[in-house]
């Protein structure tokens, strides 16, 4: 990257936030000080090069290059009828973002029940200003993390969920973030925050789509913090335009006995990198973390992960696949953290990957560092190609070998998807998978 | 309906097929024995489009067709059926969803309309019937965790339900029960008749107490080495196969 490059980025971004500190945060002044810090945070650090080590395998060059007009300058006039590609259910809390702003008349809450708090971010700030603040942007750190710095100095509206302790929320919440902006590129900070009391339960959907829109750019973040024997399962499904940049983060902090089940897709971005990162700060915890992604093209997915054990008898589960066609280009780093304190972890790191071309590339790296000394470890990964006997099988039973192929393809991909637990959400994903697949039309409803 | 012409097929420059020469007749069964490594599956393997195999010289008549052109699935749409020795386990393929890929696709081969769900329900549940086997199986992944019994008793059942004008089994009796054999056996009889033919690969004689065969062959070396009809098989069992190499050794006249 030019060092020209990295100027007019800056600029680009400084410009933003001169306007948005101009505009004052509203009723949400509070909030202005741990925007400004983030910013200087992200002025100091600027983009990240493959100079550092987190980010070798990405360049990031293309955004920070980029020139951006803030998602909240453009104006969109977004119909019922558009959103409807991006829904999976009637039967769920919907909230909808275009262009990084909340956007009530095309939201639908309905009824929502006792002892849950669900609204836009910039509402909860008000609102709920005592939760939102005892939480927001502390658990994700803007330290080594510029784009996560980034997105909290820029913030636009999310979601806000708070379930109070021993409620079960059985509806699932959907928030969908839409890029609409004809005229150009756009840049959009999603935020959201989820608060899990002790031994609530929750399922939440998070979908990125673009709907018009050039090379925008889209950096989010969310924070989820799971109290004790809290259960949270989180969605995410990021089907933006194959031209736009997609850097999102995720941190979690789980508290004793508390699970999170945690399963995204990527399937479009020319460029998509997901940091996802996980403390287990209490004895008992589980987190399971669960990717898809599918590139053709150029298009390139980073999954850089972190799952820090701070505390004993807590378990982790990160199970990852990929499939690469065209030029695409892969890269999964599972970090798994063990302190010292934390016997008797039992940490599982699997990543799978389907190469469908002689062009596409994979990157898998663990890193294990591990200071205890009674912990169970492992970590596996596999790339492999179209098994020829499987393919053999299929064709012997009348199936083309196109189809047979995609069929294969699919059963690789899917199998992440058995985990999700809402049936009406794994349905639209297979779906959106399936589109996806080369000739996938050939397997029809399956 | 199937004649096979001077088959000679090679395998990583290796010659496993030295020219076979078999006819098969509508309502005929066949049965193809010999010793290990004969090329007993690799025919088999061949007459199904394997494309590991390389076929260097002869022909494969069916139907009045060459058909060494086709691929697998271009084969399995005109009637061959292959029963696997060991079938294949798809993670995250159920086998009934492909199934019905595989009816729908013939069906579509032939000009038919494709079934629907409740259709073919009623057939995979009726012949499932047939072979004993557990519709729970059914949604299941293809042959995963399925034990050995199973796995060749879905074999019979897609076989069954795809309903081939050629089957060929290929030691689907390898380590049966004789519950399972005889359910096998039976899945067999039930599609025997005088439209269609089937070839069994077999080890051992047992299988053929229960399908009796019209002819027996017998492979020695990527050959047929002798050809007779059901008491070779008996034969076969009491002297074991060492007379025939020696038979072929000493370039002894081969009945065909």
């Amino acid at each position: 990257m030019s060092v020209a490059n990295m100027t007019k980025s800056k600029d680009t971004f400084l410009t933003h936030f001169e306007q948005l500190e101009n505009q004052g945060s509203g009723a949400a002044a509070w909030l202005l000080p741990t925007r400004k810090a983030a910013f200087a945070r992200f002025a100091e650090d600027g983009f990240p090069t493959t100079r550092d080590e987190d980010w070798r395998y990405t360049n990031v060059a293309p955004i920070a290059g980029g020139s951006f007009t803030r998602g909240c300058e453009v104006e969109s006039k977004v119909t019922t009828k558009q959103i409807e590609p991006f829904l999976f259910t009637d039967d769920c809390m919907l909230l909808v973002c275009i262009n990084g702003q909340y956007m009530s008349e095309l939201s639908q809450l309905g009824e929502i029940p006792e002892g849950l708090v669900v609204c836009n971010l910039s509402e909860a700030a008000q609102s709920h200003s005592d939760i939102v603040e005892a939480h927001l942007a502390r658990v994700a750190s803007t330290k080594q993390a510029p784009l996560a710095a980034l997105n909290t100095a820029m913030m636009d509206d999310g979601l806000f969920v708070y379930i109070k302790k021993g409620v079960t929320v059985t509806k699932p919440i959907h928030i969908l973030f839409l890029t609409d902006a004809d005229n150009g590129a756009v840049s959009t900070h999603p935020r959201n925050l989820i608060v899990a009391e002790a031994s609530s339960q929750v399922s939440v959907v998070e979908t990125y789509g673009t709907l018009s829109g050039k090379s925008h750019f889209t950096n989010a973040a969310t924070e989820i913090i799971a109290l004790d024997n809290a259960h949270v399962f989180h969605y995410r499904l990021q089907c933006e335009s194959e031209d736009a940049y997609h850097v999102s983060t995720m941190q979690i902090h789980q508290h004793r006995d508390s699970q999170v089940h945690a399963f995204g897709m990527s399937l479009g971005s020319a460029l998509v990198r997901n940091n996802i990162a996980t403390v287990l700060d209490g004895p008992g915890g589980h987190c399971s973390l669960g990717g898809l992604y599918l590139v053709d093209g150029t298009q390139h997915v980073d999954n850089f992960l972190t799952v820090d054990h701070a505390k004993p008898n807590c378990t982790s589960r990160e199970f990852f696949k990929g499939v690469l066609q065209g030029e695409g280009k892969g890269i999964f780093r599972g970090r798994i953290i063990v302190r010292k304190d934390a016997q008797k972890t039992d940490a599982v790191q699997t990543n799978r990957s389907l190469l469908l071309s002689d062009k596409a590339m994979v990157e898998s790296k663990p890193q294990l560092e591990i200071l205890a000394d009674d912990v169970k470890c492992t970590h596996g990964a596999t790339i492999g190609q179209i098994n020829e006997d499987e393919l053999f099988y299929l064709q012997t039973r009348g199936i083309n070998e196109q189809a047979a192929r995609s069929l294969l393809v699919f059963a690789f991909a899917s199998e992440c998807l058995s985990d999700v637990r809402i049936e009406s959400l794994r349905k639209h994903l297979s779906k959106r998978l399936l589109t996806r697949l080369p000739h996938g039309e050939l397997l029809g409803d399956s | 309906m199937l004649e096979i012409r001077n088959l000679h097929a090679h395998v990583d420059g290796h010659e496993i097929l030295k020219g076979i020469n078999l006819t098969v007749n509508a309502g005929e069964v066949h049965s193809i024995m010999g010793p290990n490594g004969s090329g007993k599956s690799t025919l088999a393997q061949v007459l199904a489009g394997r494309d590991t195999y390389e076929v260097t010289e002869g022909e494969i008549i069916y139907k009045g067709q060459n058909i060494l052109e086709l691929s697998p699935d271009e084969r399995a749409c005109e009637g061959i059926f292959l029963a696997f020795q060991y079938p294949v386990e798809i993670p995250g393929v159920t086998t009934s969803y492909f199934l019905r890929a595989a009816v729908n696709a013939m069906r579509k081969h032939r000009g038919e309309e494709a079934l629907d769900a409740m259709d073919f329900l009623k057939i995979i549940k009726e012949k499932a019937k047939l072979v004993k086997l557990d519709t729970k199986l059914l949604s299941r992944a293809i042959n995963e965790g399925f034990s050995g019994g199973e796995k060749k008793r879905n074999e019979i059942f897609q076989m069954a339900v795809l309903e081939p004008t050629l089957a060929i089994l290929d030691e689907t009796d390898s380590g049966l029960d004789i519950d399972a054999l005889k359910i096998v056996a039976e899945g067999v009889n039930t599609l025997r008749s005088k439209d269609r033919a089937t070839i069994i690969v077999t080890h051992y004689q047992r299988l053929l107490d229960y399908i009796v065969p019209d002819f027996v062959h017998v492979l020695v070396d990527g050959k047929i080495a002798h050809s007779g009809g059901k008491e070779l098989a008996l034969e076969l069992e009491a002297k074991g196969y060492a007379w025939i190499s020696d038979d072929v050794n000493n370039g002894a006249a081969v009945a065909s």
